[in-house]
């Protein structure tokens, strides 16, 4: 391939208005042109797009492009090492060394063990939602809390904690806060899990973090853990319940199949993973020169791999911009792939299943409470993708 | 003719699931360690196209589906 290759110039590319499921116009337009693109990080340093299924795939499992931190080239400073305890920014053998002793805990068997509790958790919400009547927002009855509950048990957070832990979370996790309060609001959690793995380490309890404390991970590492655990598996899933949500509203269709067919509901969320896609780019870098599609990729160059374009990518998945419940979605990659696919996603599939399930039989007449144009979407810049609040309505009987 | 056969590096697992979730009846994850146990290395028919999947979408090549080939022995 000797032609010059697409460019893309303005990371994060917004979507186009109206269009609030489907990738920015112009990621689209990249992977028309091809799967790799060059583009300009929002930092100004040069690098590379990747927005077809088969090309991210093949550098997710490539050991040849790293995921630490401190290589990530997008910006003219210096980035510092990922804290310990933080394996997502990090390479083998420390990203296994974190990695390892977590992964019994969170199995299939073991996340389906929690069905039932969810469920208990879920109906909580559900009930307080019907008591107080509609409208309400979605986001804070029911997206935010159900995730939130879950990883606050799972870390054995005490119940009398999670009131304050939970405005904590929300400061640093929303981006709707200034500088200040969001330093203070990182920095109060920090302290706060610090406290929280010397509390059991003292006097373990029935949670994963008490499990942990048995292994050789220092105090330091286990809070950077707890954060990593915090930060994947709060905002993701409650992001991807209240935009899961107002895209099965603007899909009537597939939200009636879906009503109709309990047994659609694994399909559907798979397919609510693939088509939404929330946690939207991943980056890694290229240690050495890489030949990548017929162009040379240079060390030390960064990638954007969008998860949400690759997921669209008409190759891999027909009729891609359509939300179709019924289909086979298996093999997308919301959750990434190779040696850092998401280790909490059988967590999320559980908590997901259950509460999309829930949520539309206990209220069929369930709607938009404004005009669609109406409901406010989060910044491309932020991390995650999602609504922020969405406001709904139903018949009370 | 000889049936298609799996093989599983636990070295190479990362204990994802996806296995486990795909073809429950021919993968598991141990307890402890939440890595890749193989319950039929030779996968009954019912369950292979569950195995063919599974090997697709495991995100670190632990699991291989070899299929007999025309000239091997049965």
């Amino acid at each position: 391939m000797n032609e010059t290759p697409h460019t893309v110039t303005t990371l994060p590319a917004e979507r186009r208005p109206g269009c609030p499921f489907d990738p920015p116009a112009e990621l689209l337009d990249a992977r028309r042109h091809g799967p790799l693109s060059r583009c300009t990080h929002p930092g100004g340093k040069p690098g590379w797009l990747v927005t077809g299924y088969d090309t991210a795939r093949a550098v997710l499992a490539d050991p040849r492009f790293s995921s630490r931190k401190d290589l990530m080239n997008v910006v003219d400073f210096e980035l510092p090492p990922a804290p310990p305890g933080e394996f997502l920014l990090m390479d083998e053998p420390e990203h296994s060394r974190y990695r390892k002793p977590l992964v019994g805990k969170f199995t299939v068997r073991r996340m389906r063990m929690l069905t039932e509790r969810i469920e208990r958790i879920t109906a909580e919400r559900l009930d307080a939602m019907e008591a107080a009547g509609p409208p309400t927002d979605l986001v804070t009855a029911f997206a935010k809390p159900i995730p939130t509950i879950v990883i606050c048990e799972i870390l054995g957070v005490p119940y009398e904690d999670r009131a304050s832990f939970q405005e904590q979370i929300d400061a640093f996790m929303g981006g709707e806060v200034s500088d200040e309060e969001l330093i203070a609001a990182y920095t109060a959690t920090q302290e706060y899990l610090a406290r929280l793995v010397a509390a059991k380490r003292a006097r373990p309890t029935d949670d994963v973090l008490s499990e942990l404390t048995d292994s050789d991970l220092t105090d330091e590492e286990l809070r950077g853990i707890s954060l990593i655990l915090l930060a994947a598996g709060f905002d993701t899933t409650a992001n991807m319940l209240s935009l899961g949500t107002y895209a099965l509203l603007r899909n009537p269709e597939q939200l009636a199949a879906l009503r109709a067919d309990p047994s659609l509901t694994d399909g559907a969320v798979e397919e609510l993973l693939r088509y939404l896609s929330v946690a939207k780019t991943f980056h890694r870098t290229a240690l050495e020169d890489v030949e990548l599609d017929g162009r040379t990729i240079e060390a030390g160059t960064t990638l954007v791999l969008s998860y949400h374009t690759a997921n669209r990518d008409p190759g891999r998945f027909a009729d891609p911009h359509a939300l179709d419940v019924r289909r086979q979605a298996a093999g997308h990659l919301a959750f990434g792939h190779g040696i850092h696919q998401c280790l909490g996603q059988q967590l999320a599939r559980v908590e997901m299943r259950v509460a999309f399930r829930a949520l539309i039989d206990r209220f069929p007449t369930l709607r938009l409470a404004v005009p669609p144009e109406e409901v406010v979407l989060r910044p491309e810049a932020a991390d995650i993708f999602g609504v922020k609040s969405l406001p709904v309505t139903w018949d009370a009987p | 003719m000889s049936a298609p056969r799996l093989s599983a590096d636990r070295a190479r697992c990362i204990g994802a699931g996806m296995c486990a979730m795909t073809a429950p009846d021919v993968f598991d994850q141990d307890p402890d360690e939440g890595l890749v146990l193989l319950l039929h290395a030779e996968p009954p028919a019912a369950h292979r196209t569950a195995a063919r999947m599974a090997v697709g979408v495991c995100p670190s090549g632990a699991i291989a589906l070899h299929e007999p080939q025309p000239g091997d022995l049965a």
